[in-house]
């Protein structure tokens, strides 16, 4: 110990040394400073059991009621989930459906919905896809942001093929994202009264605004040998097609939601909704799903309880740790600092 | 010998294994054969043969690089590492098809890393080549056609031109001395930049030359060697006037030394440039890399063994799926894919092939295990290591004022983890300033003076110095004036010595002091003063004894040397130097004195002594043999004193042959001049020896037993004797009362004897006898609680270190606690040093100050130079120079400790942020069919490593500390971790690696599930891929940084500043990023502030992630601290204990505990060691 001086002293002899050092101007002893002595002020956590007992408690004591909110918010959403892919196919076609989709028999469809719970406005109007893969890397990739901006970039193409062009003319809006455009349609209407479905305001802001053109039009689209999906209305600029700009989003997973539409009007606990539909989507060939949702909203979103369960499930975890721990310090308690407790050191009756 | 050996160093090459010796011919007239080819024409360097030569000019670079080869080769030295060849390879291959995010987010962060490091080369280099530029343009003297000096810069120097240098300057190249401003042709020369040596040498011209009046008309030719890193030799003959004259290193002029109480010289250049003997010598040091980071390239394999499992496996599913996407009657089934019209990276048809590019491209996907930022990051912070390193005012050496300096910032951590030191004597454990103590003329002991080694041996013993105390107190109050002098006898001092019986003896001998030597005397010219320039310690204070007991030496010129003797003046005619090597272990001198009698005086080992005595020269030689065996005990150095006479026919032979010796110019010359001299130093008549104390350094014994306590093993070698040795071992409590000590030696006659006869199996078969012996004797009593010492001499350990040997000797070694080998050789502490590093396979330091310490450096894991008063050669030679050996202390436990710690947690930290980010990635490839599109946009990615994350793991490895330096220090066992590398263990190192996977699954499938297909803002908005993105790279970066927070024990203003600031840069970057227009920010166009920043839910999954995340970690850590704490935590919690008991005698009785669990510790630890071999 006698060799180590505590920082005070060696600041002290620093001190010392400037005054007597003043013939040697050039002497090479390290300045003094907290930093370079590496004795900053700090702050050295241990976790002591009582740091550890209350961190698990602090934990559980936050996200349990924080589960429950969750869950309760969860709760308050209204969802109508109805599956209609298989439904909406005759049963003389079921065998093969693909065959009937991609044929030119007539593909209306009707479906009643009844309404489980009353359902403020707004209520949304999904469609859900399962197992597309919109996030396939060759599907995403194949789209020209450029081109879906400004008419001058209509010609940047590059990245869109196959669907870049129609006999060397540029495809607009090009790419595999654009020409697989979802092109199923809904008709709502309750007791026989139609219910106006809002299609305008469905699309980001920002992608409205600022990745669709106002003076960018469909062109050549759809207009290959094969037709993928839905045909765009070429007098309307791309900005003002919000169902391609929600569908150009492209989703994260494989099963996932797209708004179709607000139905601003309250419905009514038990209230019948009929829905005609057209069923021009082919997910058969790949065995997706298709659903129509209407979901209402709470501060959390739609309806989905995973969150609040994790969080009572965490939480839970935290307390039962929480007493674990302190049983094992009260069965088996190790004085601080204790060196028998050694891991490379545990000498049967160490001491 | 002990006393000569420094200089014998000094004097001999730089040690080096490489065994130059290329064929030779006795006879100078071979000059010119290969290896002495060289032919200077002096003072005409544009005679057109002269011209043919071609020799290279002096102009200078030791720049790495230069401007042209800069990039292409400092490129391809960042190059050599495989992990970025890896990202090379992915940068090119980014610009193709394959890969998965766009080329400019690759180059980006590989050109940030490959171009921090080129900068930090760049800048190194040009600091190197300022001093190139300042040196090559220096002014020097020519003498120019018109026969007067004109000048001229350095580097348009030419070989043969004439040159005059004046005082305080340096040579600025080879030069042969011609003349000097002293009539007889010498001068003097500082070599410090050479060797690190302050004293003066001298230089002396050949008597030929030296006329300064002839010089500008000088016409010659020299023939010499080729140019060699060979400082102390120089090989060549002078053709001048028809005639042929030897020259020796005695004429020539190193460039970089400097000329000093010298008004000027002339010289010839000789060689220039890099030809130069120092540009010869300036190798780079061998180039050594920690155990660690030789790890960490093993850890880097396992993780491309990683990505290529899991790229392997995707590309299986992804082929799979691919070929499931087109059935054979040509059917789609994901249509939206157009499979009928695709790429060969996508085309059911080819599906396989399809696979092969997919696990391309996955391999630059998950590249994101490898971390590209790691190794310019360690060397950022190692840099910053060693910059603490030399600043610590703690291991500043007042006196010399010298700071500790890390010389390579490499082996940081490798100083964490020192298993054995092999530690110097002379000048590392003492501090190599010589006092003379006592003396034994004619069979009679002088000297009262008490030694420190018996003061520490008496002290140990419990008996209490009393008898000598009045004495030695009122002896030091008189002498204490004279350093180098504690030399007190009342029989002796204030010319007492003339009433002793052998009055004439004692004359002798102090005449021998004051001749035989080389000093050089320094008269202050005021005050009178006699100062002496010796090349070694012992030399001056032989000296300086002489001087005070009335033999003052005052003068000396090439051929003469003056003394004052008691009251009047004497004139030696100095004849001839034999001069000191260690092979030789003597030095004579001859001499003619005032009465016109050849003397030789002669000092050397006892051991080259006693048997080059005349029969009528031995009448003591038992008494002193005695004294010397005594005084080696005492710890002090001793040196036998003889004389001749010699009669002028012998000599006038002898001088014959020895100037035919000397006059060769071949390698063996040496060996010629060392058997001529061997034929007059015989017959020799004992007067005596001397005694000098060399002192032990202050605060060693209590830096060993730290170390000691530390676990650390210390071997000591020294080329000291047996006894000197012990002792020395003893007083700097290496060995201890209590400690079984093993000596093994081969001294006893009997063997010697055996040797003699050539039966060197027998003496083998000895050896291994006594080997075996003392390792059964070990095995029956490593139970109980005793510690051994072993001692083996020089001549055993020729034994020993043969390879027949040397198994069973490492073996029984490494069993005790201290090992000290005495009378080793340079090249013995090399293999010393070789054999425990690969034997055991364990960290080795090795610690020494002179240039016989240079192979033991080199070899050893880490080399720790001292910067003492000795050269320094050791310092150039080592990875950390430090003044002191107690700073050893400091610079292990403390730094070594802190280091290994930073760099260990740094690493494991590293591959845990990678693994968690790489792992989202392939998490999420599941649920895209492993197409290979990543979950987060390009330049989240890119700018993870670079941006994000590196800073706090920067601060980590520069910052951490587990415990403070004091506590370091209290509680040395600590250094254990390091020693048995717990912070770095496979376990330790996976265990992070799980933990990396693990957090990459919690927040991946928690942020999936919870951002499922349903609305994710009261505006009904769903989650995209942009969205998702998002979220779950904001929890990877608040997760690692937060992983960092709990993981680090030291928080000071930077981690806060470095943890939190990273997270607020991620958003930063996201809102800047974000405003760009949409061609530029793709996918994260406004997503932060239109998207998910409004959004409650993203900020509760970030929340609950980033706690669910960490979860594993805290408990475990909360788990391993009750059941199976780390040393560190018992001590940080025993610290907190005492502050808040406050009761001193808490602290106290926790001593006796540390104690006695050190014991156990060292002593499971020996048992496991044992195991393991």
């Amino acid at each position: 110990m006698s060799s180590t001086n505590t920082p005070s002293s060696s600041a002290a002899a620093a001190a010392g040394s400037v005054d007597s050092s003043a013939a040697r101007r050039n002497s090479k002893r390290p300045k003094y400073s907290k930093f370079t002595q590496q004795e900053l002020p700090a702050c050295k956590p241990i976790l002591t059991p009582g740091w550890v007992i209350s961190t698990f408690l602090i934990i559980s004591v936050i996200f349990i009621p924080l589960g429950v909110i969750s869950l309760f918010a969860s709760q308050d959403v209204v969802e109508i989930v109805d599956r209609y892919d298989s439904a909406c196919v005759p049963p003389p076609d079921q065998a093969n459906k693909v065959a009937y989709i991609q044929g030119a028999a007539n593909k209306s469809c009707t479906r009643t919905l009844i309404v489980p719970k009353r359902m403020k406005q707004p209520i949304y109007v999904y469609y859900q896809l399962e197992n597309f893969y919109q996030n396939h890397r060759r599907y995403v990739k194949s789209r020209s942001d450029s081109q879906l901006r400004s008419v001058k970039d209509e010609n940047q193409i590059d990245a869109c093929k196959p669907e870049d062009d129609v006999g060397g003319l540029p495809i607009v809006p090009c790419g595999l994202i654009a020409w697989s455009l979802f092109n199923d349609t809904y008709a709502l209407s309750r007791n026989n009264q139609r219910l106006a479905v809002n299609k305008k305001g469905i699309a980001w802001k920002s992608d409205r605004e600022h990745k669709f053109g106002k003076r960018v039009f469909p062109k050549n689209f759809q207009k290959g040998n094969l037709t993928g999906g839905a045909i765009l209305d070429p007098n309307i600029s791309l900005s003002d097609q919000e169902d391609l700009i929600v569908w150009m989003r492209t989703a994260a997973l494989p099963t996932f939601r797209k708004l179709y539409g607000k139905i601003e009007s309250d419905l009514e606990k038990g209230d019948n909704i009929q829905v005609t539909l057209q069923n021009n989507y082919n997910t058969y060939s790949f065995s997706g799903k298709k659903k129509l949702v209407l979901s209402t909203t709470s501060w959390l979103g739609g309806k989905n309880d995973f969150l609040g369960i994790a969080y009572l499930t965490v939480g839970g975890i935290c307390f039962f740790l929480a007493l674990a721990f302190t049983v094992m310090y009260l069965v088996k308690p190790r004085r601080l600092g204790d060196p028998t407790y050694l891991s490379w050191n545990r000498i049967p009756g160490g001491r | 010998m002990a006393g000569e050996r420094r200089k014998g160093m000094k004097f001999s090459k730089l040690y080096s294994f490489k065994c130059f010796k290329p064929f030779s011919r006795e006879d100078h007239s071979q000059i010119g054969s290969r290896g002495y080819s060289r032919v200077v024409f002096c003072n005409d360097p544009d005679n057109p043969e002269a011209l043919q030569l071609n020799y290279r000019g002096n102009y200078v670079s030791t720049t790495k690089y230069t401007a042209a080869n800069f990039i292409p080769k400092s490129l391809f030295e960042q190059f050599r590492r495989v992990a970025n060849i890896y990202f090379l390879v992915v940068a090119f291959v980014s610009f193709s098809p394959l890969a998965p995010y766009t080329a400019p987010s690759v180059l980006a962060p590989l050109l940030i890393v490959i171009g921090a490091t080129m900068v930090k080369e760049g800048v190194e280099d040009l600091r190197r080549r300022k001093q190139d530029v300042e040196a090559n343009n220096r002014k020097v003297e020519v003498l120019g056609k018109t026969g007067t000096y004109v000048e001229t810069k350095w580097k348009n120097l030419r070989v043969g031109d004439l040159v005059k240098v004046h005082k305080d300057e340096y040579f600025p190249a080879d030069l042969l001395l011609l003349s000097s401003s002293y009539e007889d042709g010498i001068c003097y020369v500082e070599t410090m930049n050479l060797d690190g040596e302050t004293n003066l040498k001298l230089k002396h011209a050949l008597e030929i030359t030296s006329d300064e009046e002839s010089i500008k008309n000088f016409r010659a030719v020299i023939k010499c060697e080729d140019p060699n890193e060979h400082l102390y030799s120089f090989v060549g003959t002078l053709y001048f006037e028809g005639k042929q004259y030897p020259l020796s290193p005695q004429q020539i002029l190193l460039r970089d030394s400097k000329l000093k109480n010298t008004d000027y010289v002339h010289g010839v250049v000789v060689f220039t440039g890099h030809d130069t003997k120092v540009m010869q010598n300036a190798t780079d040091p061998p180039s050594k890399r920690s155990k660690i980071e030789k790890k960490m390239d093993q850890i880097i394999y396992i993780l491309f063994s990683i990505l290529i499992v899991i790229a392997f496996t995707g590309s299986v599913f992804f082929g799979i799926v691919t070929r499931r996407d087109m059935s054979d009657d040509g059917k789609l089934r994901r249509w939206y894919l157009r499979p009928d019209q695709t790429t060969v990276f996508y085309d059911p048809r080819r599906a396989v092939a399809a696979a092969f590019f997919h696990f391309l491209t996955a391999l630059m996907l998950y590249g994101y295990l490898i971390p590209i930022s790691l190794y310019v990051s360690i060397e950022v912070v190692k840099v910053l290591q060693s910059i603490f390193i030399n600043q610590d005012q703690e291991m500043y050496h007042e006196e010399t004022d010298r700071p500790a300096r890390a010389r390579t910032s490499n082996l940081n951590e490798e100083l964490g983890q020192v298993d054995t030191i092999l530690s110097d004597k002379t000048g590392t454990l003492t501090c190599n300033s010589m006092e003379f103590v006592k003396c034994s003329i004619a069979g009679t002991a002088y000297g009262r003076g008490m030694t420190e080694v018996e003061m520490a041996l008496r002290k140990k013993k419990g008996m209490v110095p009393q008898e000598e105390v009045g004495d030695d107190s009122l002896s030091i109050k008189e002498q204490k004036s004279v350093k180098g002098f504690n030399f007190w006898d009342e029989r002796i001092v204030d010319g007492q010595w003339i009433n002793q019986p052998n009055a004439e003896l004692i004359q002798k001998f102090f005449r021998v002091l004051a001749i035989c030597h080389t000093a050089i005397p320094d008269v202050n010219n005021d005050t009178g003063e006699i100062t002496y320039e010796a090349e070694s310690p012992d030399e001056a204070a032989f000296v300086i004894a002489s001087r005070e007991l009335g033999f003052e030496f005052f003068s000396r010129s090439q051929t003469s040397i003056s003394l004052h003797e008691i009251d009047h003046m004497t004139v030696y005619e100095l004849l001839h130097v034999l001069e000191f090597s260690s092979s030789r272990k003597r030095m004579s001198v001859i001499v003619r004195n005032p009465e016109n009698r050849l003397l030789l005086l002669s000092k050397g080992a006892d051991s080259v002594m006693f048997e080059r005595l005349a029969k009528h020269g031995r009448q003591n030689e038992r008494e002193t043999k005695e004294h010397i065996k005594k005084y080696a005990e005492a710890g002090l150095r001793t040196l036998v004193i003889t004389y001749r006479e010699i009669d002028e026919d012998e000599y006038r032979v002898w001088e014959e042959e020895f100037l035919n010796a000397k006059t060769l110019v071949t390698e063996d010359r040496d060996t010629l001049i060392d058997a001529a001299a061997d034929k007059i130093e015989k017959d020799l008549i004992l007067l005596g020896s001397t005694a000098v104390e060399d002192k032990l350094q202050k605060g060693v014994p209590d830096c060993i037993e730290k170390l000691s306590q530390a676990g650390v093993k210390i071997w000591v070698l020294t080329g000291d004797k047996t006894e000197t040795a012990i002792n020395i071992g003893y007083a700097c409590s290496l060995l201890r009362e209590g400690m079984k000590k093993i000596l093994i030696t081969l001294d006893s006659s009997d063997i010697e004897a055996l040797e003699k006869q050539g039966d060197k199996e027998a003496v083998a078969k000895l050896r291994e006898g006594m080997t075996q012996t003392a390792a059964v004797t070990d095995d029956s009593v490593k139970e109980n609680p005793e510690m051994f010492g072993l001692v083996i001499d020089g001549k055993s350990l020729t034994f020993a270190l043969d390879s027949k040997l040397e198994k069973e000797f490492l073996e029984l070694a490494i069993r005790c606690n201290s090992v000290i080998c005495c009378r080793s050789s340079p090249k013995q502490k090399a293999l010393v040093t070789r054999l425990v590093k690969n034997g055991t396979g364990r960290t080795t330091l090795a610690i020494g100050d002179g240039a016989n310490d240079v192979g033991m450096l080199q070899e050893a894991d880490i080399g720790v130079g001292i910067s003492g008063a000795e050269g320094m050669q050791a310092v150039m030679a080592s990875d950390f120079a430090i003044a002191q050996f107690r700073f050893l202390e400091r610079l292990l436990l403390v730094h070594g400790h802190w280091c290994y710690r930073r760099i260990a947690l740094m690493i494991c930290y590293f591959f845990y942020k990678n693994l968690t980010f790489g792992f989202t990635l392939f998490w999420y490839e599941a649920y895209a069919s492993f197409s290979g599109k990543p979950a987060y946009n390009d330049w989240y990615m890119s700018c993870y490593n670079v941006f994000f994350t590196s800073l706090p793991v920067i601060a980590l490895g520069v910052f951490d500390q587990d415990v403070s330096a004091r506590l370091c220090l209290k509680y040395p066992l600590l250094y254990q971790e390091g020693v048995q590398n717990v912070l770095f263990s496979w376990e330790r190192i996976l265990g992070w690696m799980l933990n990396g996977i693990i957090s990459s699954m919690i927040i991946f499938f928690l942020t999936i599930n919870t951002m499922a297909a349903q609305a994710f803002r009261k505006d009904g908005q769903v989650v995209d891929y942009s969205v998702l993105g998002v979220t779950m790279y904001s929890s990877v970066v608040w997760m690692v940084n937060c992983q960092m927070a709990i993981s680090i024990n030291y928080f000071t203003w930077i981690q806060h500043c470095f943890i939190w600031g990273s997270i607020g840069v991620w958003y930063l970057f996201l809102v800047v990023y974000g405003s760009l227009p949409p061609t530029f920010s793709t996918t994260a166009f406004q997503v932060f502030v239109e998207t998910s920043a409004p959004s409650p839910i993203c900020w509760l999954i970030l929340f609950l992630v980033v706690f669910s995340a960490l979860l594993p970690y805290f408990a475990y850590r909360a788990f391993q601290i009750k059941f199976r704490p780390m040393y560190h935590d018992i001590i940080v919690e025993q610290r907190r204990t005492e502050r808040i008991e406050t009761a001193p005698s808490a602290v106290l009785g926790e001593l006796p505990v540390q104690v006695e669990f050190t014991l156990h510790h060292l002593r499971a630890n020996l048992s496991r060691r044992d195991s393991w071999n």
